[in-house]
């Protein structure tokens, strides 16, 4: 049995220790907003956050994380309040919207780092893969939040 | 402009209307019953796209697929507009895959394929023939961009329809004339005696209402909501909180959950199968052979892909097994030489050969993957009467007739339900995973959800075919340009859609974009030649143009350039009788500062293309550094789309576009070795990240005229744009892509 903190609430779940956290966040846990892109932690969408910091979920095996808290699309805000939801929505960034979760937790976790990131910083941080070419606009909702997270 | 279509071209339209015409035979068998005036328990059918509820919301059902390209939006705005209610009041679904949903605009471009813009299209006795039999024919689809320009007058009569119902129910419990009534607000209103009614309190009864056989639009000048700048997607919501239910996360009770293998080389089948190991496995429910794979089925993904990769499978790799790129490089240099002819006006052969200047060039391009962010999946459940179906699908019809073939049963027996996409771009026009999720349901008894890996869905694609373009152009002593040719060789996707129609030729998809070319060039031939080999190609973002706008304005920039001419100067100067074209490519120079001085290592570069209606230029700005180092610093778009439902979107899907052009024209590469594709994720098949994404402008031309796609034509511009961009920075011309094997870094 491991035990994750996901989203502020205790879930245990029981599954082989070589499972990524990825499958037990969307199959044991049936949180479905973060996504499988590559399988290989290569586009970033399964990003979710472990304590503040962004990581690829399919590349993490729950097995080492027990006791870990992790933060998905669902925990930013249970009404699309979280300054990252807003600026999102203003800039009507999403198009498909199938990264924008790991995109979002990613930003989430650049402005933990670096509450007011400059151009090159959103760069360096946020190399996840968008299809549709959202980056304009993504980089952009990125900066408003952080205004607004002041 | 006259041009004498061959008769290999007259061929190629019979081909494709009788393609059509066997699709339509095979909708009409599978005719539903409409809704429109039926009640159910939460409210009644108005007509078969808008349902009312009792509690006042209004869901629209669209018909077309959502995949970020904003179709919702559009459809609800154009019904809105008529019904008289606000989008904050409506719900939008696709809908369960229906008749009601045919795309007639996506049947009219198969039938008369599109040149040029909206306004320029068939009218009159012959539009109406057309339309016609695109109707009878035509199917369930999203693609072509063609959403808005099917849905623009359709979706507003629609709308208009359910307003009169309401209004005539308002008016029929008033005891007035349905005349003196209006709508305000999601409610009718009758401004004399000041009485005013929701339109959930008149649902039910204005379902019985006989809908009107004609309804009048409100002229433009009255519209509050097409056009208005600040319109926000119905569907965002949903993507910035993990709600959107996309094709994985459809979860249905006891549902099983498959990987897939497909046989690495094209053609290849399954020779023996060890799955001892992989059925002993926790979790594991069946290990499944299918023509040319194997799924594993296991009560988890995570255990069915586990499963997957403890089989011991091996393939016979088939007749394609020696098949590599360099075979394909050379079975298009020698198609090339015997491109035959397609399109002429005046003497091109002879024009060109007393031209003082003579320019001539090959343009190469590869096969692409689309790489949707979603990989392939498809949730099915096959029971005794019904097969259920769960798919984040473009091409509805197909799908259902994909899924009733798999499952054995009648088009009527399948219930199709399109979720949100993970990106389309083409992709998704395709059913073989639909297909497979069916065939496992069917054989396990109970609902599964198929969901490829990021390696099958980037080795199993139908490719963006790869193309040798030959382009050749002469220019007389004051540098006019006079004769022009091109000779296109690929692979044709319609015959490997259809391989019934595989003797006509080159087909109308492999050659849009160098048909009917909008430049006043006098002397001129278009020639094709078809390539057949096992790679699998389909219709990728753009399609045909994507290939043919790179050779087309590399090409006239090489003119200009021979001509000693600005090239902006050089297109207006052929586009005469096309102002729109020629005020677009005005509206991107003037706004990308064209012929405003460069710091060294900099440079522009320009290109104007017509595609799915509507007209796109496009300025790249250029920095190369050291060590070839290359930066895409901005790019600048003019659109002119005619009318413009949402101009945001518009806005939003011309970025995409170019963003998705960017990483085609910069890394994009599927090459074949040993009858298989190369590459098989993204660390192998490189695309634009944040940190490469330039800053896009994009600049639209507010017009009055019948609205183009938007979700295209942002595509084909670019890459020769960057590559003329490149020539002006370095002197070296880019005539082969990607533009990362030319010696560049980016």
């Amino acid at each position: 049995m491991t035990k994750l903190t996901v989203n502020g609430a205790e879930r245990r779940f029981e599954v082989e220790a070589d499972t990524p956290l990825l499958w037990v966040i969307r199959d044991a846990l049936g949180l479905t907003g973060t996504k499988f892109g590559c399988g290989v932690g290569a586009c970033g969408a399964c990003t979710v956050l472990i304590g503040d910091d962004a990581v690829r979920s399919c590349s993490v095996l729950a097995g080492g994380l027990d006791g870990a808290s992790v933060t998905t699309i669902e925990g930013l805000s249970p009404d699309r309040s979280h300054p990252l939801q807003v600026a999102w929505i203003a800039a009507q960034a999403p198009q498909c919207g199938y990264c924008q979760s790991g995109m979002m937790l990613a930003a989430a976790a650049l402005l933990k780092a670096i509450p007011r990131p400059s151009d090159a910083d959103i760069d360096a941080a946020i190399a996840n893969i968008c299809r549709c070419g959202t980056y304009p606009r993504v980089r952009a909702a990125i900066h408003k939040a952080a205004e607004a997270m002041g | 402009m006259r041009l004498r279509p061959s008769r290999r071209a007259v061929l190629v339209g019979a081909g494709a209307l009788g393609l059509l015409v066997g699709v339509g035979a095979w909708r009409l068998a599978h005719k539903r019953a409409s809704l429109a005036g039926t009640r159910d328990a939460d409210g009644a059918f108005l007509h078969d796209w808008i349902h009312v509820g009792v509690d006042g919301i209004v869901t629209v059902r669209t018909g077309l697929s959502e995949m970020g390209q904003g179709a919702f939006t559009g459809v609800a705005t154009l019904i809105a507009e008529e019904l008289g209610c606000r989008l904050e009041a409506m719900r939008v679904e696709t809908g369960l895959a229906s008749d009601a949903f045919k795309n007639i605009a996506a049947g009219r471009d198969i039938l008369t394929p599109s040149h040029g813009l909206a306004a320029g299209q068939p009218s009159g006795f012959a539009g109406a023939v057309i339309d016609f039999v695109a109707e009878v024919a035509t199917a369930q689809v999203t693609g072509g961009s063609s959403a808005i320009v099917d849905r623009f007058t359709r979706a507003r009569q629609a709308g208009a329809v359910a307003r009169a119902m309401l209004i005539q129910a308002a008016a029929r419990r008033w005891g007035v004339e349905p005349g003196q009534c209006a709508v305000r607000d999601g409610a009718a209103v009758h401004a004399a005696s000041k009485r005013s009614e929701g339109f959930g309190a008149l649902a039910l009864a204005a379902a019985g209402e006989t809908p009107p056989a004609t309804v009048a639009l409100k002229p433009r000048a009255q519209w509050t909501l097409i056009g208005a700048e600040k319109t926000p997607r119905v569907d965002i919501p949903f993507k910035v909180d993990g709600s959107a239910e996309f094709g994985i996360d459809v979860r249905r009770p006891a549902m099983a959950f498959a990987a897939i293998a497909h046989c690495p080389t094209f053609g290849g089948s399954l020779k023996s199968l060890d799955d001892a190991e992989a059925r002993k496995m926790a979790g594991v429910v069946k290990i499944v052979a299918l023509p040319g794979a194997v799924a594993a089925i296991a009560d988890s993904t995570w255990r069915a892909k586990r499963a997957l990769a403890a089989l011991k499978i091996v393939w016979n790799e088939g007749p394609a097994a020696a098949l590599d790129s360099a075979a394909i490089a050379a079975s298009l240099a020698a198609a090339i030489e015997r491109a035959g002819e397609v399109e002429a006006e005046g003497d091109f052969a002879a024009a060109y050969a007393a031209a003082p200047t003579r320019l001539a060039a090959d343009y190469s391009l590869p096969y692409l993957a689309h790489a949707t962010m979603e990989p392939m999946n498809c949730t099915a459940e096959v029971g005794a009467d019904f097969v259920e179906v769960w798919a984040p699908t473009q091409a509805q019809s197909d799908a259902v007739a994909a899924a009733a073939e798999a499952a054995g049963v009648g088009a009527e027996r399948v219930r199709l339900h399109t979720t949100y996409l993970g990106g389309g771009f083409g992709r998704r026009l395709e059913s073989d995973y639909v297909a497979e999720a069916v065939a496992l349901a069917k054989i396990v008894g109970r609902p599964v959800q198929l969901l490829w890996s990021r390696e099958e869905d980037m080795q199993h694609d139908f490719y963006r075919p790869a193309a040798l373009v030959r382009a050749e152009g002469g220019l007389d002593a004051s540098g006019r340009p006079i004769a022009l040719r091109f000779a296109l060789a690929s692979q044709s996707i319609l015959s490997r859609a259809h391989p019934s129609v595989r003797w006509i030729g080159p087909d109308l998809w492999q050659l849009e974009g160098l048909l009917k070319i909008p430049y006043g060039i006098p002397q001129r031939r278009i020639d094709a030649a078809t390539i057949d080999n096992a790679v699998p190609v389909g219709s990728w973002r753009s399609v045909g143009h994507s290939i043919a706008a790179f050779a087309k304005e590399c090409f006239i920039d090489e003119m200009a350039h021979a001509a000693g001419a600005d090239p902006v100067a050089f297109r207006v100067a052929m586009l005469a009788d096309q102002p729109r074209l020629a005020a677009a490519l005005k509206l991107a120079a003037d706004k990308a500062g064209w012929g405003a001085p460069l710091a060294a290592g900099r440079g522009r570069g320009i290109a104007l293309h017509v595609s799915f209606l509507s007209a796109v230029a496009q300025v790249v700005e250029v920095s190369v550094g050291a060590g070839a180092a290359l930066r895409i610093e901005r790019v600048v778009a003019a659109v002119d789309c005619g009318t413009i439902v949402n101009p945001d979107v518009v806005r939003a899907q011309i970025e995409g576009a170019i963003v998705f052009a960017l990483s085609a024209a910069l890394f994009g590469k599927i090459t074949i070795r040993g009858g298989r594709v190369e590459q098989q994720n993204f660390p192998d098949y490189e695309v634009v990240r944040m940190a490469q994404a330039p800053r896009v402008e994009v600049h639209l031309v507010q017009g009055a005229e019948p609205p183009g796609g938007v979700g295209e034509p942002g595509a084909p511009p670019l890459a020769p744009a960057l590559a003329n961009a490149i020539f002006s920075a370095t002197g070296r011309r880019i005539r082969s892509l990607p533009i990362v094997d030319q010696g560049f870094s980016a």
